[in-house]
């Protein structure tokens, strides 16, 4: 592995960012609305209800950690796109650049932008709706890396399945964050669900972060063990996914397609 | 680079006259390419010497992209072998891959980037030293001074294939593809561009694969060719002397001659 190739990667998308709004807006704009409408939705919810049950960290907090999760599984999967949109896979295929060179590169960025996204969730939600991550105690640090690594490896499974899929499995891999997350007892306890949906929510680790998280809201602690165990489920899902991105890899060389990648589909 | 292929040819002592047999630039061996049971490329084996410029022909679809695909290590051959500057592109690849670049009209750089920021980013990943240097050096000498800081989509498509050869001649490759270089260039700078691969390949010893369906440019440039013909070679030679040597009036006509009855000489 090649810093100055991965640096290759992320100053692409740096160059592409820097000329165009089209990019930088949708880095914090779709935060800044769920910051909105989730803070009214909370404070609404707190004039309403019995008092003594705060709604903001429970509510808007799950939300936003939930768009930063989908935030930083766009951040890679926007930085692959790119070389969907420019036609440019044969210059980086084609090249000495490795595919962890590559997929390292796509996961940088994906940081770097989702961090952003990040910053202006934390300063806004805070100013405007008094929420504070702070205010979880310590376990917000392995609540965050959970759903960095998680969205992460979503990142890199949907970059995979758009290079085998061809440009339109855009359109499939965008709401993956949206499909998963009644699943992932964002807002409701695990026991919530039917017996049957409970071993998915089981199978994934922002379950754990968010069980946790509501524990500590509703004045109990954070579970370790499990915030533990989420972890190590992350870290999992990472190297399956890195594992399907360089099978699909494989695949797409052998049968040509990532020379033909407009044919979107070859046997 | 020399150093490091020497890793695994370390037996004996080093030849004393390696200098006059240096490696070749490109080996390739019994390569072939079927596609759903189709063969596209037959069994096609041949090699390059540092320095040498073959021009690679043949009709649409006789297999000349595929066969460069693979070279490329973008498409996997069903068998045979790509050896480039003594590494085997199926266990070396990224190393293999370093010494080699390319210009097709097929793989444009990024419309939405710069001449410039294209180049500074396939410089990084060519791993090219001083690239700031090399990179002005490309720029004059392709003449897009003027274009440094516009964006690709926005050239021409002349102007697009030269900041592509800008990019391909970047990392002073060992082996040069270029799959129809000239497609869309107009006569002057074809002629200009005709001049810097062939100075490119005197002064570095780089090896070019060129394919073309230009029979003048082929004769003007290559000092070998190679006619493709439904995935096979069907002859190589000089392109100067090969028309007579087939009683041909021209490379034009030995061309039309030869991949209208493929089969008829292939068994001949
Ligand atoms: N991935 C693929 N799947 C199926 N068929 C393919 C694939 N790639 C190439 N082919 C077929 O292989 C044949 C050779 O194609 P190739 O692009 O190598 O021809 P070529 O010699 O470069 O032709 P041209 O001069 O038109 O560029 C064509 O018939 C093409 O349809
Ligand atoms: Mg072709």
């Amino acid at each position: 592995m090649k810093m100055r190739r991965i640096g290759a990667i992320v100053l692409r998308q740096i160059y592409l960012l820097r000329g165009s709004p089209t990019r930088v807006l949708p880095l914090f704009a779709w935060i800044a609305i769920d910051v909105m409408l989730w803070g009214f939705i909370t404070r609404y919810l707190n004039a309403i209800a019995s008092p003594g049950f705060d709604f903001v960290p429970a509510m808007l907090g799950a939300v936003l950690l939930w768009d930063f999760l989908s935030r930083v599984m766009q951040g890679v999967t926007m930085a692959f796109f790119e070389d969907v949109w420019s036609r440019n896979f044969l210059g980086i295929f084609a090249s000495p650049l490795s595919r962890a060179e590559y997929v390292s590169g796509l996961v940088l960025t994906g940081i770097g932008t989702s961090l952003v996204g990040l910053a202006v969730m934390i300063a806004l939600a805070s100013s405007a709706f008094g929420l504070s991550f702070l205010s979880y105690g310590p376990a917000i640090i392995p609540a965050l890396l959970v759903l960095f690594l998680f969205g992460i490896a979503l990142g890199v499974a949907g970059s995979a399945m758009v290079l085998r899929l061809g440009p339109a499995a855009e359109w499939l891999i965008w709401p993956l964050p949206a499909v998963l997350s009644p699943f992932a007892s964002v807002f409701y306890p695990i026991s919530t669900l039917p017996v049957w949906m409970q071993p998915i929510s089981l199978a994934l680790p922002p379950s754990y972060v968010f069980e946790s998280l509501r524990a500590i809201t509703n004045g109990g602690h954070a579970n370790y063990t499990d915030l533990t165990f989420a972890l190590t489920l992350s870290l999992g899902y990472l190297v399956a996914a890195a594992a399907f991105f360089a099978h699909v890899y494989r695949v797409c060389v052998r049968t040509g397609l990532i020379a033909r990648y407009s044919a979107e589909s070859v046997s | 680079m020399w150093r490091a292929q020497r890793r695994h040819g370390r037996e004996g002592p080093p030849p004393l006259t390696e200098a006059a047999t240096p490696q070749p630039a490109l080996a390739v061996e019994h390569l072939s390419k079927a596609f759903d049971g189709r063969i596209v490329v037959n069994d096609v084996s041949f090699s390059l010497e540092p320095g040498e410029i073959v021009g690679l022909v043949g009709l649409n679809g006789a297999g000349k992209t595929t066969t460069i695909n693979m070279i490329l290590g973008v498409l996997a051959p069903s068998s045979g072998s790509v050896t480039i500057a003594g590494l085997d592109l199926a266990d070396h690849r990224e190393a293999a891959l370093g010494v080699v670049n390319f210009s097709a009209v097929y793989a444009p750089l990024p419309g939405n980037l710069t001449v410039a920021q294209n180049l500074r980013i396939f410089g990084m990943i060519y791993d090219v030293p001083n690239l700031t240097d090399r990179i002005g050096e490309m720029i004059d000498m392709f003449d897009l001074a003027r274009y440094r800081d516009t964006r690709c989509g926005l050239l021409s498509s002349g102007e697009q294939t030269r900041v592509s050869l800008a990019k391909a001649l970047l990392n002073k490759p060992r082996l040069l593809l270029l799959d129809e270089p000239t497609a869309s260039i107009d006569p002057s700078t074809a002629d200009t561009i005709r001049g810097h691969i062939r100075d490119y390949a005197a002064r570095e010893k780089g090896a070019v694969l060129w394919t073309s369906h230009n029979m003048y440019e082929v004769a003007a440039v290559c000092t070998r060719m190679m006619l493709l013909s439904r995935g096979r070679i069907l002859i190589e030679g000089d392109p100067r002397t090969l028309p007579t040597e087939h009683g041909a009036a021209s490379l034009e006509d030995l061309f039309i001659g030869l991949s209208r009855e493929p089969d008829e000489r292939a068994s001949s």
